[in-house]
């Protein structure tokens, strides 16, 4: 089976490629990329006036399975990352059971096999259990092929047990990614502590809950000469602590989510409980910081915190819904247009937050589109906009604050490992794609299932 | 002008001649309470249900007397006897009530922006009774309309509030009220109690109780909730009387004629003295007779809307 990718807009920052170029896939792999490739390849997409890019790599993703399928399987997920230009996922251990032993995670991959659409990753918990008690056997979740450690959704709050566990990563040489929150100064806090909170009668969620679990795990990290990850950075300061520990020469990566780049506080007007999130949106401050950051290399990736929530978890009382939203098929749209549009970043460097960092910080050969890599690429209308419709989500969500907006940047075909795992249907089909069409998905934009294996 | 909207959810929401409109209404309706027989046929053959979650007997009480004198049929859910015992979700009971074919819910509930999720799933009238910390908009309008009673307008009033600002749907529903209407609010408290960013509403602060008295033609005295367990600080209660507390003593040192009010409950001896509860300042009871003409406004003007919301 081969592919063939004509007169796209090649965006390749591994190899500084941005530039009009053909892309040859053969036996999953790319074997060619130049300026004119002549080939009778079984599928050819006319990619003219489209990015051609590799495909994003997510890493903070909530599969919810095993436990919670009523809100999100794998198959799901993996459907709507594969809608929104992602081919490679770190699946978050927030499970049930926790991903916090061999058993576990060889359930979850053996889901994985059967039902992932993309590349599925996975996370590991530091403490068994993620009660922040004792900690998992690292040396253990790192050989059975985790690739990173997080007790994602809880912060290690034990500064003497956080410290083994940086020191048990560096020893088994795995990532640790932090959920950086003091939850004695977050509380019951459930929107950013400012006006926005005073005028709804809301508990506050302050920066410092944040940014001071940042700077310890910096800290910890640092003693331990481990290197350390943060995620979801949505404040001002924790982005000044990691540009300081970061010119100190300290090993700290950190990735924000759309949502902290696009929307702030003051976007909760009427109780929307999509806009709940954890670290909560913060204020138009904030977002300046953040998108400096992202733009001045501070902020390494963009990660979606893709955090799927069933409507009867979201459709009651603000205080009780859920924290999250989901975040797979809007994340590239909301980047072109917040960062792209508005000259923050240009394609290159978006690539690189997405696809590029990412794949590096996790350590998996992944964001790149040079020869003998998987050929894992999205095919882009950038300029194509849509309504995010909720009967379109691919999520077993659809808790997502941008359903029935209108978004930017459309992902017209996801290819994983050299297939086609989603062709948008409502792009016209050019008459070069008739192999296409009667072939791997003549029918619709459902993703094309069951025809991936992971590959960790 | 004529009143649009199906609900009531908080002051934050309404225009200045909307609320005027509410003020006005109810000021036709005080009449009703006076009489012989004190009940018109505004709302005959309408049902309102007070959905309470939250313990209150004079809100519940208050519009319960407003809605059977505007001639409604009214009915009263208690949660522990209901099936929000029995995990029922808030709008789930909402659709239920509107089924029944009711026209007006009434509700109280502990958590913020509660009525304004009901009011969203609903097409029948919500008006907000209180909800969490956010709005409690008929006490503010019939603070307001008291005030309007004794003063003759708004416009130009120095109005203090004084107590626990950062948990008070009172506080914060006066606050909009009394701005948008072009009073002078200033908030008096210890630091501890005043929320994050609360004078971007327009409203001052203050720490000196006696410095903001000598100003103010009228001070509403918040109840404290000091059988609140929030984990939070809270001041100690003698020592927030001697520092907070209305007493005789600084009232002789307060601008002359100071109206005093309280919403209710009163915590004697706590937030104000028995002397000043009780005393020629105090209108305190005006308010409670007050509370039956704005509510009555407030049902008649929903159940009159033209437009629903979405």
């Amino acid at each position: 089976m081969s592919i063939l990718i004509k007169n796209g807009r090649v965006i390749d920052p591994v190899n500084k490629i941005d530039a009009q170029m053909d892309i040859l896939i053969e036996q999953h792999k790319i074997s060619r990329v130049a300026k004119q490739i002549n080939f009778s390849a079984d599928t050819l997409i006319d990619a003219t006036n489209k990015i051609v890019a590799p495909g994003i790599v997510d890493m903070h993703v909530h599969l919810r399975e095993p436990g919670r399928e009523d809100k999100e399987t794998v198959g799901s997920a993996t459907a709507a990352a594969a809608k929104g230009g992602v081919t490679t996922v770190l699946a978050m251990p927030n499970t049930y059971p926790a991903m916090d032993c061999a058993e576990h995670i060889e359930l979850l991959q053996g889901i994985i096999n059967k039902t992932a659409v993309v590349n599925v990753f996975i996370c590991g918990t530091i403490t068994k259990n993620r009660q922040g008690q004792e900690l998992s056997d690292i040396l253990v979740l790192k050989k059975i092929g985790a690739v990173a450690i997080s007790d994602d959704g809880c912060s290690v709050d034990s500064a003497e047990l956080m410290f083994e566990a940086f020191k048990k990563a560096k020893q088994a040489g795995i990532l640790i990614i932090c959920h950086s929150e003091d939850k004695n100064l977050s509380g019951n806090g459930v929107i950013n502590l400012g006006f926005n909170s005073t005028r709804l009668g809301l508990r506050g969620i302050s920066n410092e809950s944040e940014y001071k679990r940042v700077s310890r795990d910096i800290e910890l990290a640092e003693r331990s000469g481990s290197p350390v990850h943060i995620a979801h950075v949505s404040c001002r300061e924790s982005v000044d602590i990691i540009a300081a520990a970061k010119h100190k020469g300290i090993q700290v990566t950190c990735e924000t989510a759309p949502h902290y780049f696009s929307l702030t506080e003051e976007d909760i007007v009427d109780y929307d409980t999509n806009m709940k999130v954890n670290p909560p949106l913060r204020t138009k401050n904030d977002l300046v910081a953040i998108k400096a950051g992202l733009k001045n290399m501070v902020i390494d990736a963009i990660a979606s915190d893709h955090a799927p929530h069933t409507e009867n978890e979201k459709d009651i009382e603000f205080d009780r819904a859920e924290f999250g939203k989901i975040g797979l098929e809007s994340g590239l749209a909301i980047s072109i247009m917040e960062l792209i549009d508005k000259k923050i970043l240009n394609w290159s460097e978006l690539v690189e937050k997405l696809a590029v960092n990412p794949a590096k910080i996790l350590g998996i050969d992944k964001g790149t589109l040079s020869v003998g890599a998987p050929a894992d690429i999205m095919i882009v209308d950038a300029n194509k906009e849509f309504v995010l419709d909720k009967k379109s989500i691919a999520s077993k969500s659809k808790n997502s604050p941008f359903i029935g907006k209108i978004v930017k940047g459309s992902v017209e075909y996801t290819i994983c490992n050299g297939k086609i795992v989603y062709q948008n249907k409502s792009s016209p089909c050019s008459a070069m794609d008739s192999a296409l069409a009667s072939g791997a998905n003549g029918t619709g934009s459902t993703p094309v299932r069951g025809i991936n294996k992971s590959l960790c | 002008m004529s009143w649009t909207k199906k609900d009531l959810l908080g002051l934050e929401y309404l225009t200045p001649e909307e609320i005027e409109l509410i003020l006005n209404t109810a000021e036709s309706f005080k009449e009703v309470s006076t009489r012989e027989i004190k009940k018109v046929p505004a709302l005959r053959g309408k049902t309102a249900v007070n959905l309470f979650y939250e313990p209150s007997t004079r809100t519940r009480v208050s519009f319960e007397v407003a809605a059977k004198r505007l001639s409604a049929d009214v009915i009263n859910i208690a949660t522990e006897t209901s099936s929000v015992k029995k995990g029922e979700t808030l709008i789930d009971t909402g659709k239920n009530i509107q089924a029944l074919k009711a026209d007006i819910i009434i509700m109280r509930h502990n958590y913020s922006g509660a009525a304004n999720m009901l009011a969203r799933a609903l097409e029948i009238s919500v008006i907000n009774a209180g909800d969490g910390w956010h709005e409690h908009p008929t006490q503010a309008l019939l603070d307001i309309f008291t005030l309007k009673e004794k003063f003759g307008k708004i416009k130009g009033l120095n109005v203090a509030i004084v107590g626990d600002i950062a948990h008070s749907r009172v506080a914060r529903s006066n606050i909009w009220g009394l701005t948008k209407l072009g009073a002078k609010v200033t908030l008096c408290a210890p630091e501890m109690l005043l929320p994050v960013g609360i004078e971007l509403t327009g409203a001052k602060t203050s720490s000196d109780i006696d410095e903001v008295l000598k100003n103010a033609d009228a001070v509403n005295v918040l109840r404290m909730q000091f059988e609140r367990d929030e984990g939070a600080a809270f001041p100690e209660q003698l020592d927030y009387y001697k520092k907070f507390g209305i007493t005789e003593e600084r009232l002789v040192k307060a601008k002359k004629g100071i109206v005093v009010m309280h919403p209710g409950p009163i915590n004697r001896g706590i937030e104000m003295s028995s002397g000043v509860a009780d005393g020629v300042n105090s209108v305190i009871l005006e308010q409670v007779t007050n509370g039956i003409a704005v509510r009555m406004a407030v049902l008649f003007l929903v159940s009159q809307a033209k437009e629903a919301r979405q």
